[in-house]
């Protein structure tokens, strides 16, 4: 089973599942709480936190790279104060994984405000009628009903970050067992001769989780809708 | 256990300003669409924060302008019935219909699921999803989800509205069986004068914003500036009771001392009526009339004369069997010279009942 990778190629999926399973997981509760606010709370600002989570979709990687590397490098204000409590971001694993979920997150808030809007808010009024206060009207009418909706959001953002190069490699550079995940291994093979049957497993290994993501989340796109008609 | 609403409400270019009490049974806030019906019971749920005002039961203030003190929706125990059913998806219809309990401080037994089951007819549905369920089978499962919330008050939006007439018959009797079997107050919302007919108890007209009138049905119904759509659908209610089933097929009725012949009417000796008698099925006589073929005359009083409605007059009798209305023409009202306290005879020529459908009597 694992002679057809080699060590270095393990080692970069290995590291590129922690980091997209740990990116994944870390902007789940900020991605709902962002959905919710944009989907049912009209407040100042809503237009600008829009833009903010969507700006990694359309600015270069590097860019979003640069921009951490400047607020959280070992040499920046924030990322020296957050040393302090031993929480260090600049080349190493956990670094990648906060450009990996910075750069899913705007694909997971869609997925995730996207199920909210099919959800009637009438609903959640019809429960407070019934008793229910804010907290259990969350988790007992809209929670089951967007369930799909998170999942796929949380499948939408693994696959990216799966997949996700350069804010990563402009972060957190390249070093193998630390920061070189899958598509930067990928990329480093592809600087050395005689790199490339290394290069094209993980190109094919890449392209189906990309595909099974995909796949994954369509249909439980599907299951919010029929969720919500109460079939 | 009774309720009492005050409140104003600006909603910029329209003004709520009503004032009502609503006494157990079901009390119908009656009027045309955009008269503000919907605003005030959703200021009772809390859905709505008036500007002003102050509504409470016997025991329980539920907003208060004065100290702006306003319990939030999911402590008011109400129990809302909205126009469209608002079930839940993705729940059972059991678990739909049991959502409130958990809530409820008094956690009703098991019997009482299954009282309100047996009632709305919902023992086959139990294990449905909402989805799946007609119309009129989902509102029978949110009239069932908002009683079995223990409410101490329940609301209705027109919740007949978006059903067809077949609907419609399905589930008014459930309503019946509410104003009749249980007591907390029922607010009511409904432009329909025939719903409002045969359940209200009290009814409360609104016009603009504003509370035109406001009493006990019968009451409201014999007043002859009463006739919210028109003096063409004015008419009387009578309260009455099941006397005796006759073999020429009529239904004799007690109302009041006074008794009355219907065509034959189910039910058994003792059972209560309500009749409807439209002001244009009633003629007057000055005298005792002899030899018509109407079974049912009563003496009476005139007690009030409208001349401004429509092409004729409306005049209210006080009879035995309750005040009635009747529409003539305004030349018969000058040739028989009617005044306020003249005695007459009114000549009923057909009597609905305003509790099932129509079967009349000539």
């Amino acid at each position: 089973m694992t002679d057809w990778l080699g060590p270095e190629e393990w080692q970069a999926l290995r590291l590129s599942l922690k980091v997209s399973f740990w990116a994944m997981l870390a902007s789940l509760p900020l991605g709902l709480l962002a959905a919710y606010a944009l989907s049912r709370w009209r407040f100042p600002g809503r237009q600008l936190l829009n833009l903010l989570i969507h700006l990694p979709l359309v600015l270069p990687p590097v860019v979003t790279g640069y921009l951490l590397l400047l607020t959280l490098g070992a040499r920046a204000p924030l990322g020296e104060f957050l040393g302090q409590f031993g929480i260090t971001f600049a080349f190493r694993w956990t670094g990648a994984a906060l450009a990996a979920g910075i750069m899913g997150f705007p694909l997971m808030v869609r997925a995730i405000r996207l199920s909210l809007d099919a959800v009637d808010p009438k609903l959640e009024e019809a429960a407070a009628t019934l008793g229910a206060r804010p907290l259990s009207r969350f988790f007992t009418v809209t929670l089951p009903l967007i369930a799909p909706g998170i999942l796929a959001g949380a499948v939408l953002s693994f696959a990216k970050a799966m997949g996700e190069f350069g804010a990563t490699i402009t972060f957190v550079s390249n070093i193998p067992g630390s920061t070189q995940t899958l598509p930067s291994a990928i990329y480093a093979f592809l600087q050395v001769p005689g790199g490339e049957a290394s290069a094209l497993r993980l190109v094919a290994l890449s392209v189906v989780i990309a595909m099974g993501a995909l796949l994954l989340s369509e249909l439980l796109a599907q299951r919010v809708a029929k969720r919500v008609a109460g079939k | 256990m009774s309720l009492s609403v005050s409140l104003h409400h600006d909603f910029g270019g329209f003004a709520l300003d009503v004032d009502f009490r609503a006494p157990p049974g079901l009390t119908v806030l009656f009027g045309r669409s955009g008269s503000g019906k919907t605003s005030v019971i959703k200021a009772v749920a809390g859905l709505l924060h008036p500007d002003a005002g102050r509504i409470a039961t016997a025991d329980r203030v539920l907003f208060d302008g004065v100290t702006g003190r306003a319990l939030p929706v999911h402590r008011r125990r109400i129990g809302y019935i909205f126009q469209e059913p608002r079930l839940f998806p993705h729940l059972s219809v059991r678990r739909n219909l049991t959502y409130g309990r958990r809530f409820a401080p008094r956690r009703g037994d098991r019997a009482e699921v299954d009282r309100v089951v047996e009632m709305l007819g919902l023992g086959a549905l139990l294990d449905r999803r909402p989805g799946g369920l007609s119309g009129g089978e989902q509102s029978r499962v949110s009239i069932g989800r908002a009683l079995l919330s223990a409410p101490e008050i329940l609301l209705a939006d027109e919740p007949l509205a978006a059903l067809d007439e077949a609907r419609k018959a399905e589930i008014l009797p459930y309503f019946e069986r509410l104003r009749d079997e249980t007591d907390i107050p029922i607010l009511y919302v409904s432009h329909s004068v025939q719903e409002v007919a045969r359940l209200a108890t009290t009814v409360v007209a609104m016009e603009q914003g504003r509370v035109t009138r406001a009493g006990p049905a019968v009451e409201v119904f014999a007043d002859p500036a009463f006739s919210p759509t028109g003096p063409r659908d004015a008419g009387a209610l009578i309260e009455a009771r099941i006397l005796t089933h006759h073999a020429d097929g009529l239904t004799e009725v007690q109302a009041g001392p006074a008794r009355l012949h219907l065509p034959r009417t189910p039910g058994t000796p003792g059972d209560p009526l309500r009749l409807r008698i439209a002001a244009q099925d009633v003629m007057l006589a000055r005298e005792a009339p002899q030899g018509l073929s109407a079974l049912n005359i009563l003496p009476g009083t005139v007690t009030a004369i409208r001349e401004d409605a429509g092409p004729g007059v409306l005049i209210s009798l006080t009879t035995p069997a309750g005040p009635i209305l009747a529409a003539i023409t305004r030349r018969s009202l000058a040739a028989m010279g009617l005044t306020t306290g003249t005695p007459c005879h009114a000549i009923i020529k057909s009597v609905a009942i305003a509790q099932r459908e129509d079967p009349r009597v000539g």
